[in-house]
């Protein structure tokens, strides 16, 4: 079998008898067998599970009640809990759970016929940039050993990366599927806050915590993004939409559409070999009949700060629950129960976790909440109104995806507010609540970087549409490193 | 030196659903541990609140029943703290936004009417339960409580007695179960009561430091836990001590009310709006709706009674202190019945046989077909009340017997003409010159004495009232 194939192209091959689920899954068992050692990208594999998916997926294509995915094994990033599978977030404090439900994410892709292929990489609670904060270790830059693979999604992007899975599922809270998708080389999606159920997810900030896919292409996310946006009612703040087909509108012309460049972005900060590969990117677009306006974010510089209120502040409280009295990790010796909370708590939980409790904590503390958590809400609105604004102006904003390539694994880890920048220019879209994608763009010292292309609300079909066409006429997505 | 007492009240009602306010688990009663506890209610890992709208609509009857604004916005709030009980670490409750503000309950103190004003009630969930003593060096933790729906009703400081503060927890407790919202079982938790009780140099105007009184789930236990709270914040005022503002636990086996420890409740609950729950929003519709579905409020019940039956305050308060009573009222009187007479009966021996037997109304075994028709065998005169009594009895025994048959077979029925009850009367009179002589000086037991006379003879067959007028008549001759 060709390495890297597409999802479409695997897609074609099963329909067309080429090779069942069982040998396509057995194909990907060999390929995590062969180099998840090196990239560490999987934290849980249960290849009975996945070859009993398979087996059934290859009688549903017999009797051609498949799907667009029905066979294809997929990746789940292990933030989201699967029935039977160990479900970690990449923490301690979850080493032991073994999720008795299925997220709504998980559930749709069963139903879909795609095999769970295991459980990616990640860091602690969906926390970091560089996936150094996993309880599992760092998962390794395919491209480059010694370089991390962004985070939080670093597992995910790894396996896609490095070929052992076609795609996978990913999050973003803050970047953490565009910034792994960027640094490895991958097209990744963020949607719309509320598009896909946030159901069986585990959470770290409630209201920025989007899933979505990574992948090779902007079709292979088209395709993942159908099987997974649909309302929940689960999750209250899924949205009630009708269901799109999103490779629907894959191949529309774009001649004549605008994207936005915002100053902020493009301004002396911007590193200058970076700067040099999106000029490449506008070069292409115009070369589509895309036409390019200056526009103005004028509140993005505080997304940051604003970012790394909220943030820790949901946090704090998402990850009360740890507590160790139902589930999860439980010290071993305590007097009573506020020592046990607390050792169970110091010794379950990593530094960064640890770091944003106290944060969250912090902001949410009587006498502080009025200056750090409402002053962070009413900026995150000002936030968004700049999008809203801009809007009006254009059809879809361009910006970095990350501010470097994958950086050496150690280099920031001592840190975290040089960590943090990594999602400078990523956040203010989970912010907004805005949808944004990640495409390769091109290579900086033999390491990719990616593009971002952020959307007004619900406008992934545009998105993707972009995406595909920027993907026709160039080749950098088809680029895939040796692992060694 | 004389002081005022201030009090107010918060009530936490569980209202009356089949399932939890935040997800599909039974919130049935009386499970074994950790039965209804789904794994929204375990609080696992990607687990999310979905709103159940049973409940707003039940928090919406209760404002719309106390005249209170309903909030066409709302938010629910994390109220963070860690408890083994508190599954997800923090409870979910309106806070700054609540569905219901500013009603109000009118109570009735020594036949004056007092407004208590009613500040909110918000949603919040109940939390578990930690159980003692069942494991060795281990507490269970049972959380088929935990997501219970619950409403808390805050009131304003405007209760000046324990007996204002007893009248208005009962008025409030007949109000939600009136209204369907509540099945207000106090014993199962259903209904409790934090009271706040502060007390003040009598006319300051300035509040003393408050106390809260945790969880009251009786009104007994509430009289005394105020009594002796409001003796005891006194007695620390004129020594000259401060009051501390706290909590306070009430221990129903001394009658005490105890400080709970500083670390037991120095909390910073970190309040902030729920990510995972959208604003709840209400509109003009839902509210008319329900409006229109509240129907008769214990008030306009009181009025009813007092208007259209003319009983007095006490008699109509009673009746309409549940709607259990007040209904079954209602379908006597629609025999065409006296409504006095109707309310003593009801009010008088069948509250105090239900009692005896400790029965509820629901479960009296006399149909109301024989019951009614009792009552009227009383207004035509046909038995006495005390005949009527030993009826009643013979009926709760058995149901299947008829009033007219027993009145027939006991030979019950009353002698009401004059020309039988004279002669009785003259034979008392001719026998008794002692007691007649009593009554001439003016000893009204000695009157009482000689009509026992009369009714002993008539083998309590005569009707007492005229045997009453005729023996006055008959005196006056002798």
């Amino acid at each position: 079998m060709k390495n890297h194939l597409t999802l479409k192209q695997l897609q074609n091959g099963l329909q067309n008898k080429d090779y069942s689920s069982v040998e396509l899954t057995n194909y990907y068992i060999d390929q995590i067998n062969k180099y998840n050692n090196s990239v560490n990208a999987f934290i849980t594999v249960d290849y009975e599970k996945s070859l009993a998916q398979a087996k059934l997926a290859d009688e549903q294509l017999k009797l051609n009640k498949s799907s667009d995915l029905t066979g294809i094994p997929i990746a789940q990033k292990d933030i989201f809990c699967a029935d039977g599978w160990r479900t970690t977030c990449g923490s301690k404090m979850l080493d032991n759970f073994i999720s008795p439900y299925d997220s709504k994410v998980v559930e749709l892709f069963n139903q879909s016929g795609a095999i769970n292929l295991g459980k990616t990489n990640m860091d602690e609670f969906a926390m970091g940039s560089s996936n150094e904060t996993s309880f599992y270790g760092n998962v390794k830059n395919p491209w480059n050993l010694d370089c991390v693979p962004g985070g939080s999604s670093g597992g995910s992007a790894a396996a896609v990366s490095s070929g052992m899975a076609p795609a996978a599922t990913a999050t973003d809270t803050g970047g953490s599927i565009r910034q792994p998708a960027s640094l490895c080389g991958l097209t990744g999606l963020k949607p719309t806050y509320g598009l896909v159920s946030r159901y069986g997810m585990i959470a770290f900030a409630s209201s920025l915590d989007q899933a979505g896919p990574i992948a090779k292409t902007s079709e292979d996310c088209a395709m993942m993004l159908n099987v997974m946006a649909g309302h929940d009612h689960r999750d209250s703040t899924s949205i009630k939409r009708d269901k799109l087909n999103y490779l629907d509108n894959l191949n529309d012309s774009i001649k004549g559409k605008t994207i936005g460049i915002p100053k902020e972005f493009f301004n002396s900060d911007l590193d200058e070999d970076v700067k040099k590969v999106l000029d490449r990117v506008i070069d292409e677009y115009k070369l589509l009949g895309v036409n390019f306006k200056e526009i103005s974010l004028e509140n993005s510089h505080l997304s940051i700060p604003v970012y790394y209120v909220i943030a820790p502040a949901e946090a704090s409280s998402n990850l009360s629950r740890y507590d160790g009295v139902r589930y999860g990790y439980r010290a071993s010796d305590y007097q009573d129960i506020e020592n046990m909370y607390l050792k169970t708590r110091e010794e379950g939980f990593g530094d960064e976790v640890k770091r944003r409790i106290l944060v969250g904590t912090y902001v949410l503390s009587a006498g502080y909440y009025d200056a750090y958590y409402l002053k962070a809400q009413k900026i995150r609105r000002l936030i968004a109104t700049d999008f809203k604004k801009s809007f009006s102006e254009c059809d879809l904003i361009l910006a970095p995806s990350s501010p470097s390539t994958a950086f050496k694994i150690g280099e920031k880890k001592e840190d975290p507010v040089s960590m943090y920048m990594q999602d400078m220019y990523t956040i203010s879209t989970n912010l907004a609540g805005l949808p944004a994608i990640s495409a390769p763009a091109g290579f900086i010292n033999n390491m990719p970087i990616g593009f971002q292309l952020i959307g007004n609300y619900f406008s992934e079909s545009t998105i993707l549409n972009f995406v595909h066409e920027y993907q026709k006429q160039t080749g950098w997505h088809q680029e895939y490193p040796e692992v060694r | 030196m004389n002081w005022d007492i201030v009090i107010g009240i918060e009530t936490h009602v569980q209202l009356t659903t089949n399932t939890k306010i935040f997800s599909g688990a039974s919130t049935a009663f009386g499970k074994p541990p950790n039965e209804n506890a789904c794994l929204v209610s375990l609080a696992y890992p990607g687990t999310l609140p979905v709103l159940n709208r049973e409940v707003v609509k039940k928090a919406i009857r209760f404002g719309l029943a106390v005249d209170a604004q309903i909030a066409k916005k709302s938010i629910f709030a994390r109220k963070n703290y860690f408890y083994p009980d508190l599954p997800k670490g923090y409870q979910i409750s309106q806070f700054e936004l609540p569905i219901v503000n500013h009603g109000f309950l009118n109570i009735n103190i020594k036949n004056q009417e007092k407004k208590i004003r009613i500040l909110r009630a918000h949603l919040e969930e109940d939390a578990g339960k930690s159980v003692h003593g069942i494991h060795d060096n281990a507490t269970g933790i049972d959380l088929n409580r935990a997501g219970t729906p619950l409403l808390e009703i805050v009131t304003e400081p405007d209760m000046s007695s324990a007996e204002e503060a007893i009248e208005y927890a009962r008025k409030l407790h007949n109000l939600v179960q009136w209204i369907g919202i509540c099945d207000g079982n106090m014993q199962e938790g259903s209904f409790r009561c934090d009271v706040n009780v502060s007390v003040k140099p009598k006319g300051s105007e300035k509040l003393g430091t408050r106390r809260e009184i945790k969880n009251l789930n009786s009104f007994r236990y509430m009289q005394q836990a105020i009594d002796y709270e409001v003796n005891w914040q006194i007695e620390q005022l004129e020594d000259g001590n401060e009051i501390i503002q706290s909590t306070v636990l009430f221990n129903p086996d001394n009658g005490e009310t105890r400080a709970m420890r500083s670390k037991e409740e120095a909390n910073d609950y970190r309040y902030f709006p729920d990510p995972d729950l959208l604003p709840l929003e209400v509109t003009e519709k839902d509210i008319s709706e329900i409006s229109e579905s509240l129907g008769e409020l214990p008030v306009d019940a009181i009025s009813k009674l007092k208007n259209n039956f003319s009983l007095n305050d006490s008699d109509a308060d009673l009746i309409a202190s549940d709607k259990a009573t007040y209904d079954y009222y209602l379908n006597l009187i629609g025999y065409d019945l006296d409504p006095k007479i109707t309310a003593n009966w009801v009010l008088g021996y069948l509250f105090a046989k239900m009692k005896e037997m400790e029965l509820n109304i629901h479960q009296i075994p006399i149909s109301s077909d024989q019951f009614s028709l009792l009552i009227k065998r009383i207004m035509d005169k046909t038995i006495s009340n005390n005949a009527a009594k030993k009826i009643f009895d013979l009926l709760w025994e058995d149901s299947n017997k008829n009033v007219d048959q027993l009145i027939e077979e006991l030979g019950l029925t009353q002698v009401s003409d004059s020309s039988s009850i004279v002669p009785m009367i003259e034979e008392v009179l001719a026998n008794n010159q002692q007691m007649i002589d009593q009554y001439r000086s003016g000893k009204d037991k000695a009157f009482n004495a000689l009509v026992g006379q009369v009714m002993k003879i008539s083998k309590g067959k005569a009707n007492p009232g005229q045997v009453s007028d005729l023996l006055k008549e008959k005196l006056k001759e002798f």
